[in-house]
């Protein structure tokens, strides 16, 4: 195994935010079907173990580039910039005062025990998300401004703590 | 996948040899064996026709232990000594058990897990799992006339480390080797997915005997990808013949009850719990030793409103699997049943309402997860070219440490593919530490003390530093059986320290050992004899495996190397000359370390081809 190679190169993709998720997941499944353990189990240990690496680096290959936010974090190291430096926590005000107001929403649904509200508070966020993933493929790839790039993968992790934060209240709504 | 086989046509090394293997369910209830016969999973019945064996062993004092129907029949006799749902002890300590009370067993606590008090002596419930497991070994090679070369073991998906773990030192300890252990949704989905050719998202509901399962599965192309699982691995039918039980003493005000006529009476509850399936009403008689009698009715409304909360404690992981998928109620395609307790009408009512359509009932839920596991026991024994399917699975709960303050800190979260391997870096916050201790942990809960604790080790010989200058490297693997493997490392300074832990609750590899040389203390020619047989079985496989790899890619390799490999060949078999079981494992593990260079060129190879083709797809 070589592990100098990207995680783009293992599965053959080019290098960039925007992604073909069809590809990506077409050369996952073909990779597995290569190196999984299941296809090495009558085989000897040595082959096993081989197996065993292999598909643990496809695994983990496929999952940071199949999420938004690690296939950012992912790209941004590659560049040798750290998205979550401490030193580094520069935020639009607007975004700021946005997730305020989704934050009030949240607890507006809570309180007023609506399904209905979280659905359409769910809506928004997820568009919301699109559009800033958007975003990030322009300015990655595009651009190249990685500074920006950085803020923009920030304002994804904020944005996947809100949509884990709806789904807990889902849960709260729904036990009672 | 051509490169996968290990001989080519006209250079073969042996003539074809379909190897013997099985899938076992090692249900609460009851277990069963199945296998591929010309292509076809079929369950192995024993000599009377029956297909369940009831998971019931009863020790008796004469020595002699029963396994199945006659075990059962004794339990309102014997209710001491005939253990039933041994599964739901496995891995698990006396406070995890909540209706203990009202179990006729006398548990003896013990450190990690409860052992039963029997007419044979204490036993812990890996060797009365091993009973049921080697009850249905026999069957298996006496009904296909050889022995075994593996068995595929099914686990509810929501098992946890310590559960696997205990279920695979079960197989040990019975005597099979585990190709792989199984996740019980799944191997129901390969035997649905396969009959049925589907594709899209599905859910299983998997409601055994005593654990509950949720899985959501997107089947693609022949992939299998499990996107979430959850469940309750303590709630199944057992829990909905409590509840009748607790009604039919409420009802007689029986009180107190001795065991045996306890064992009676959970018997009537379950009985009268099978008959509300198709009947509205069940009268429920019974003459206890005390010459107290029973006779009431009860009705399916009656049952339905007593085992309400049960049902929907069984949607409640429904809904956090699918969100944790990422998806809605709409966009699943089919939603399959597995699990007896799936027969009642409660169950199916309520999973057709909250899933909007009618779940899929076609396969014995009995069954099925046996049929699926044997399927998956012929791939991987290599019975067949082995591109037809392939399972991607997870793991069901977090992995992770306790951190500073008792809290804890994930370092696999649930959900996560596997194989799967991470790291994360700790430091020493004393000036001059030189130990650091790692506590493993298995769970979603913030505090330590919530999570299962799978395993708790030290790493000595730290270097002495300032505060948060060592840097301590701590690293996960998860293999393909979802066992998890933990190793520490200091990694500054050059000097390195390292421990590997193999979490086994309360069972560690000295104990199967002893239990194993218990087993065959009255047979220890036997047990030289097996033992032998067996290393020389694994030799001549590794042998036949590598000299048809050095035919096919001789190429990746130079002389010396060639050289190499030809030697730790030579020395194999002069071993397997002799009759030391343990030097020819010893000449294994020497060929083993001396072809791994030689399998990762092959590997990458392999992989090279493969992506190329998959270029040529792709852009053709």
């Amino acid at each position: 195994m070589d592990f100098t190679q990207t995680h783009f190169e293992l599965f053959g993709l080019p290098q960039a935010y925007a992604l073909d998720r069809d590809k990506l997941d077409a050369a996952y499944r073909e990779m597995q079907n290569t190196v999984h353990p299941d296809r090495f189990a009558a085989q000897p240990d040595a082959e096993q173990r081989v197996a065993m690496q292999w598909a643990t680096q496809a695994n983990e290959a496929y999952q940071t580039l199949k999420h938004p936010v690690s296939r950012g974090v992912y790209l941004l190291k590659l560049q040798g910039i750290d998205a979550f430096d401490a030193s580094n926590t520069k935020m639009a005000p607007a975004f700021l005062m946005q997730q305020m107001e989704w934050r009030e929403a949240i607890d507006e649904a809570r309180a007023g025990n609506s399904t209905a509200a979280l659905d359409a508070l769910s809506d928004d966020l997820r568009s919301a998300h699109r559009r800033i993933e958007a975003q990030l493929a322009d300015l990655i790839d595009t651009a190249h401004d990685y500074a920006a790039a950085c803020e923009a993968v920030r304002q994804l992790r904020f944005m996947d703590k809100l949509i884990a934060e709806v789904g807990d209240v889902y849960e709260e709504l729904e036990t009672y | 996948m051509a490169l996968l086989q290990i001989a080519e046509p006209g250079m073969s090394t042996a003539p074809h040899q379909h190897r013997l293997a099985v899938g076992i369910d090692l249900g609460t209830t009851n277990s069963l064996v199945s296998t591929v016969r010309s292509g076809l999973a079929v369950v192995l019945d024993d000599e009377a026709g029956h297909s369940l064996l009831p998971s019931v062993v009863r020790y008796c004092s004469s020595g002699e232990i029963e396994v199945g129907y006659a075990a059962q029949a004794a339990q309102n006799r014997d209710p001491h000594n005939a253990i039933a749902s041994v599964k739901r002890f496995m891995g698990r300590g006396i406070a995890d058990i909540d209706d203990i009370a009202s179990l006729p067993y006398r548990f003896v606590d013990a450190p990690g897990m409860v052992q039963l008090r029997t007419a044979a002596g204490v036993k812990s419930p890996v060797e009365v799992s091993a009973e049921i497991l080697k009850t249905l070994r026999q069957r298996a090679e006496t009904a296909m006339g050889g022995e075994l070369v593996g068995a595929v073991i099914t686990v509810p998906a929501y098992f946890d480390d310590a559960q696997r773990q205990a279920t695979k030192d079960a197989a040990q300890l019975a005597g099979l080797n585990v190709l792989r252990l199984l996740n019980e949704p799944t191997a129901a989905a390969i035997a649905y997915g396969l009959d049925n050719a589907s594709e899209g998202i599905y859910a299983v509901y998997d409601l055994g005997g005593g654990t509950f399962d949720i899985s959501i599965l997107k089947l693609s192309k022949g992939v299998f990808e499990v996107l979430a699982t959850n469940g309750d691995s303590a709630l199944g039918g057992d829990d909905f013949d409590q509840r009748v039980f607790c009604w039919i003493v409420e009802q007689g005000r029986f009180q107190p009850l001795s065991a045996g006529d306890m064992r009676l009476l959970l018997t009537k509850a379950r009985d009268a719990k099978e008959a509300l399936t198709e009947h509205t009403d069940v009268r429920i008689t019974a003459v206890l030793s005390t010459g107290e009698m029973m006779d009431a009715t009860l009705t399916q409304t009656e049952f339905n409103s007593m085992t309400a909360s049960l049902v929907s404690k069984t949607l409640a992981p429904t809904r956090k699997a699918l969100r944790d998928a990422g998806l809605s109620v709409d966009e699943v395609k089919g939603v399959v049943m597995v699990g007896g307790s799936t027969r009642m009408p409660c169950i199916r009512h309520a999973v057709a309402g909250f899933f909007k359509q009618t779940p899929l009932t076609n396969l014995d839920p009995d069954k099925v997860v046996a049929l699926g596991a044997a399927m998956q026991a012929d791939v991987l024994a290599g019975n067949r070219a082995g591109d037809d399917w392939l399972l991607l699975d997870v793991i069901p709960l977090s992995l992770g440490l306790e951190t500073m303050g008792g809290l804890t800190e994930k370092v696999i979260p649930r959900n996560t593919t596997i194989p799967t391997a991470r790291a994360q870096e700790f430091t020493t916050f004393k000036d001059g530490q030189t130990a650091m201790s790692v506590h493993v942990l298995q769970g979603e809960r913030e505090l330590a003390s919530d999570c299962r604790s799978l395993a708790r080790f030290e790493l000595r010989g730290i270097p002495p530093m300032v505060a948060g200058a060592a840097r301590i490297r701590v690293t996960f693997q998860v293999d393909a059986d979802g066992l998890l493997s933990v190793a520490a490392r200091e990694q500054s300074s050059g000097v390195e320290a390292s421990v590997q832990v193999k979490p086994s609750y309360g069972l560690g590899d000295d104990e199967v050992t002893r239990m194993l040389k218990d087993a065959f203390t009255y047979a220890k020619d036997d047990m030289y004899a097996r033992a032998l047989n067996e290393q020389i079985v694994d030799a001549q496989g590794l042998i036949a495996a590598t000299r048809a790899a050095l035919a096919q890619d001789a190429a990746l390799l130079d002389e010396a190397e060639t050289a190499a490999i030809e030697a730790g060949i030579a020395d194999l078999e002069t071993r397997m000359a002799g009759t030391d079981h343990q030097a020819i494992k010893r000449g294994i593990e020497a060929l083993n370390a001396v072809t791994t260079e030689f399998a990762q060129r092959r590997m990458d190879q392999n992989v090279r081809r493969a992506m190329a083709g998959q270029k040529l797809e792709t852009f053709g």
